[in-house]
């Protein structure tokens, strides 16, 4: 029931099908079709398009790959479909290229052993031998299967619904299915029609739907026999009114469903029949599959799967001697069933039911589906996911003199990870002189690569044939130079942002620098972050990181419509004290400008005191204009490059989604210009500070005795306020709100009350606070923490609160031992009215603890979850486009939103999500 | 049980009937197939006043955030 296919499909790799999950089937194709990736290609071959290419590419062929390479003639082939089955047991019979018969590897030589696991008719991994069915050495011979007969048959565990299903569904006498023929007619017709309205997806949830109903029926329609209730007991037993049913008995039944009853139940008989799922022939994988390795003693030590065969191979071969001796009945019994436990172990060492199959040391085998599984799995981990050369990881560190699209590399990195550069008559003598130079000095190369392929590592004695050697064509990989291209990343990449082409500046020391710039849109800081530097190694992708990727291109954010990009911290400090109140005599200026960068002074104003404004001025191109507001609401005028009104602050120059001014250079000047823009005026509010010198200091959240009292009336008045409330609760005179009980009201109101309290004690500390200070700067500039974070320190902690609540839980209807039953005082339920200056009473302290965890632990969870919940997001998302018709569809062409975010609008060119006609026209 | 006409509710938004002639054009506007629009099913309540069968389109006006109204096609499926 998977793809019907009118061609002829004489896959050799029969490989499951069913309705087996995706990574199932995947397991079964690695392990069943390894040998026969030779053949693949001409059996799923279409009968369309068949081309000759002479290409480079490397065949997936890899036995005949050094013929093919000698001839350079591939022929390229389309896959038209693939279809999935069961491994017969004549097939297996048929691909199989020995017999195993004996549980040893190796003889006293240490020879492997004829009809042994490590036979090598089942191909070759010890260098110097050759394989006996292919006669090719180790690495070009793929490997091929073997097999084992089994003394009795068993059951297959991974297709034990399947069998189950089988049974329920046909009759135990005749094998028929338990449907009368007019409508098994109906039931065909039926499904037919649904795999081609609706696809194979829905065909399968047909079939089981069908299957659920036939399960019920107890007498056959055809040969009239009465049916029993067959129930599986886990994980392999089968049981018909409590009586077992033998693999034996189980495939004699399977073996009387006809081909088309099958169809009914899923299976494509071509390439599955039901008895296959109980195995009476296993196939054995080959050595390559199960290489073992020699260890440093010299003795060998033998992969999972190996092990697990050997296992079955020797119960096998007792069962075999056991039945030819005629032993008891409960002594085969019990051997089967062992060999059962093992071949079930071999599949999967993790079937629920069952103690997994262990090494002599406790740990537990790696068998098939293990290999596959997962995270650490085949598809995760080696086809998923992919390791790269040319790049580097370390920790991160800041750099403010960097360039915003600059990264430092350490000197170590850059003469590991090089560049490919192919000679020419032109950079003949350039290029030599890297190679000249050899891997151990720095600006140099370490590889030649010649145009047949082979490549050659640079030592001091090689240098001087080399150099001899060299001409056009040839390709030297030199070390990573000031201004090549780099790709620089950031885990977990949930953005485009998190990976941006930057520039290299090759720098002394061990760690990757950035500027603190682009922290944002990475999400980096220094706290011991790693991020990753890849080096692209051809022109394309170089061309491509370029246009695309580098961090001048990815400014303004495809989520927003603003800036990601723009200063922090200092930068914002340094700028808002530099603009608001600074000034200094014309030569301070000019010294400041020129560590900036900025040397054209025509247009500071010719006076002996410049003031900050002006100074600013200087960095902003000439015909800049531009209106907005601070964070404070105050006006920002600039005029024809002149800031001539209001200061600095995170709303005009901060970054993620802050920076309006930064969103206006950008509209007019272009994303180069603005980041050298931006550029300047980080490096200006740094320099601004440390000619002025900034930092902070405790007695900033000093407060006046007037202030202090103010804040104390507030809160007590605050208080006995909420104590008013309490009493009204319970005189029961409280004024309920709608949908709300009494108590819940009261809550309402005592956290209206707290907040609006300590809110005015904010304001009172806005009123109070010395605006000089350089917490007050921080705050008011925006550049870090705010005036909330300074009540908190100076006057009042405020209410904690847990799950959007007042602490209410503890000990019996209080919150501390050292309460009053009920006391729904602020104090009693976590209110906190000192500040942290101040410190916190006991009682206090505790309540801060509570919320304080109750966070941590927060974040703790939500991260991953969040971040799960994410990527199942961008992962269903993932081929989503906006075509040009701006619809979004996805990769079948189907239509998800007829207008793309229904607006049409691409984001990244509007300013915050819309575009502002009356600006535009003003402009104009 | 009361009866309750939920394409009166506020959240409801309006579906109608595309005709014939329109749902061509949307077709051809688009250069679609009836299977690549996307689907709703036909017994919907939304779709319950409508009288449509399978194969046909509903048009679908929904209030937007980001555009005020943005208008929607669904064919209907079994």
């Amino acid at each position: 029931m998977a793809k019907k296919q009118s061609e002829e499909t004489k896959t050799p790799e029969e490989v499951e099908e069913k309705k087996v999950s995706p990574e199932e089937l995947e397991d079964d194709e690695k392990i069943e079709g390894t040998d026969v990736a030779k053949s693949e290609e001409e059996s799923i071959t279409p009968e369309g398009e068949k081309e000759k290419i002479v290409s480079k590419e490397v065949s997936k062929e890899s036995l005949s790959r050094a013929v093919v390479e000698s001839t350079q003639q591939y022929i390229y082939k389309k896959v038209k479909s693939i279809v999935f089955g069961v491994l017969s047991p004549k097939m297996i019979k048929k691909m199989a290229s020995a017999k195993i018969v004996t549980p040893e590897l190796y003889d006293k030589e240490g020879y492997p052993v004829d009809g042994g696991l490590m036979d090598i008719r089942l191909g070759v991994i010890d260098p110097g031998l050759r394989c006996k069915t292919c006669s090719s050495k180790l690495k070009e011979c793929v490997g091929h299967f073997g097999y084992i007969e089994l003394a009795r048959p068993v059951i297959h565990v991974n297709f034990i619904t399947e069998i189950l299903n089988s049974l329920k569904c046909t009759c135990r006498e005749c094998g028929r299915i338990l449907l009368s023929d007019d409508k098994v007619k109906k039931t065909v017709k039926d499904l037919e029609k649904v795999e081609q309205t609706e696809g194979l997806d829905a065909r399968r949830d047909a079939i089981k739907e069908f299957i659920k109903s036939l399960k019920l029926i107890q007498k056959c329609p055809h040969c009239k026999a009465k049916q029993y209730k067959i129930s599986l007991e886990k994980p392999y037993t089968f049981k018909e009114q409590e009586k077992t049913i033998g693999p034996i008995e189980i495939r004699t039944r399977l073996e009387r469903i006809s081909d088309d009853d099958a169809l009914l139940l899923g299976f494509n008989a071509k390439v599955v029949r039901p008895e296959w799922m109980v195995l009476t022939i296993l196939a054995i994988p080959p050595v390559t599959v199960r290489p073992s390795i020699t260890l440093e003693s010299g003795e060998r030590s033998e992969d999972d799967l190996t092990h697990k065969l050997g296992d079955i191979v020797r119960i096998n071969q007792r069962l075999f001697e056991n039945i030819n001796a005629g032993a008891p009945e409960t002594i085969i019994e019990d051997l089967w069933d062992l060999l059962q436990y093992h071949v079930t172990t071999f599949f999967d060492n993790e079937v629920a039911q069952l103690p997994p199959a262990r090494h002599r040391s406790g740990q537990p085998l790696k068998t098939l589906s293990e290999r596959i599984k997962s995270k650490e799995g085949r598809i995760r981990h080696n086809l998923a996911g992919k390791r790269t050369n040319f790049c580097a990881r370390t920790v991160i560190s800041p750099d403010p003199m960097l360039g915003i699209n600059e990264v430092g590399v350490p000197l170590i990195v850059a003469m590991k990870v090089t560049v490919p550069e192919t000679i020419n008559t032109w950079n003949m003598n350039y290029l030599k002189k890297y190679v000249e130079k050899g891997p151990a000095k720095y600006p140099g190369a370490n590889y030649i690569i010649r145009p047949d392929g082979k490549k050659k590592k640079i030592t001091e004695e090689t240098k001087e044939a080399l150099l001899e050697e060299l001409q056009p064509g040839y390709v030297i990989e030199r070390h990573l130079l000031d201004g090549d291209i780099a790709l620089f990343n950031r885990q977990p990449s949930l953005h485009r942002m998190s990976m941006m082409c930057h520039r290299v500046k090759v720098l002394p020391y061990k760690t990757l620098r950035l500027n603190p710039a682009v922290c944002a849109p990475y999400n980096a800081d220094f706290d011991g972050d790693e991020m990753n530097l890849h080096i692209p190694q051809n022109e394309e992708s170089r061309a491509e990181a370029e246009l695309l990727m580098q961090v001048q291109t990815q400014l303004i954010s495809p989520r927003y419509g603003l800036s990601v990009i723009g200063c922090l911290q200092d930068a914002i400090s340094g700028n808002f004290v530099l603009t608001r109140d600074l000034q200094m005599s014309r030569e301070d200026a000019i010294e400041l400008l020129c560590n900036v960068g900025v040397f054209d002074f025509k247009r500071l104003p010719n006076k002996k005191l410049v003031n900050g404004k002006e100074i600013f001025s200087l960095i902003l191109p000439e015909d800049f204009s531009f209106k907005g507001k601070t964070k404070s609401g105050e006006l920002v005028v600039i005029e024809n490059g002149q800031l001539k009104e209001g200061v600095m602050d995170t709303h005009s120059i901060g970054g993620e989604g802050e920076g309006v001014l930064l969103r206006s250079l950008h509209k007019k000047y272009g994303a180069d210009r603005t980041i050298e823009i931006l550029q300047k005026i980080f490096r200006l509010g740094i320099e601004v500070l440390m000619k002025r010198g900034f930092t902070t200091t405790l007695a900033d959240t000093d407060l006046s005795s007037e202030a202090t009292e103010q804040i104390q009336s507030t809160l007590d008045k605050a208080e006995e306020e909420v104590q008013q409330i309490i009493q009204l609760f319970y005189n029961k005179t409280l004024e309920t709100f709608p949908g709300r009980t009494l108590k819940e009201t009261l809550e309402m109101k005592i956290m209206e009350i707290l907040n609006r309290a300590r809110n005015t004690c904010g304001s009172l500390i806005k009123k109070h606070l010395d605006k000089t200070t350089h917490t007050a700067i921080m705050a008011e500039s925006g550049a870090r923490g705010n005036i909330l974070n300074v009540v908190q320190m100076s006057a009042c902690v405020g209410q904690q609160a847990l799950r959007g609540k007042r602490i209410e839980k503890g000990f019996k209807q209080r919150t501390l031992s050292c309460f009053k039953r009920n006391d729904l005082s602020p104090e009693a339920r976590g209110f906190v009215r000192s500040g942290y200056k101040a410190g916190l009473n006991p009682k206090e302290f505790f309540f801060h603890a509570i919320t304080g965890r109750d966070s941590l632990m927060d974040t703790a969870l939500r991260t991953p979850k969040s971040g799960y919940l994410y990527r199942r997001l961008a992962n269903a998302m993932q081929d989503l486009k906006v075509e040009y018709d701006k619809t979004v569809r996805d990769a079948s062409k189907k239509i998800i939103q007829f207008h793309y975010g229904e607006d049409d609008l691409d984001v990244s060119k509007t300013e915050s999500g819309v575009i502002d006609v009356k600006k535009i026209i003003e402009q104009v | 049980m009361s009866k309750i006409d939920i394409t009166q509710h506020v959240l409801v938004p309006k579906h109608s009937k595309v005709s014939e002639k329109e749902k061509k054009e949307l077709l051809q506007k688009y250069s679609l197939t009836l299977k690549e629009l996307p689907k709703i099913l036909s017994n919907d309540t939304a779709l319950k006043s409508l009288d449509v069968q399978e194969g046909d389109v509903v048009k679908i006006e929904r209030n937007s955030l980001t555009a005020g109204k943005s208008i929607f096609y669904r064919r209907v499926a079994l």
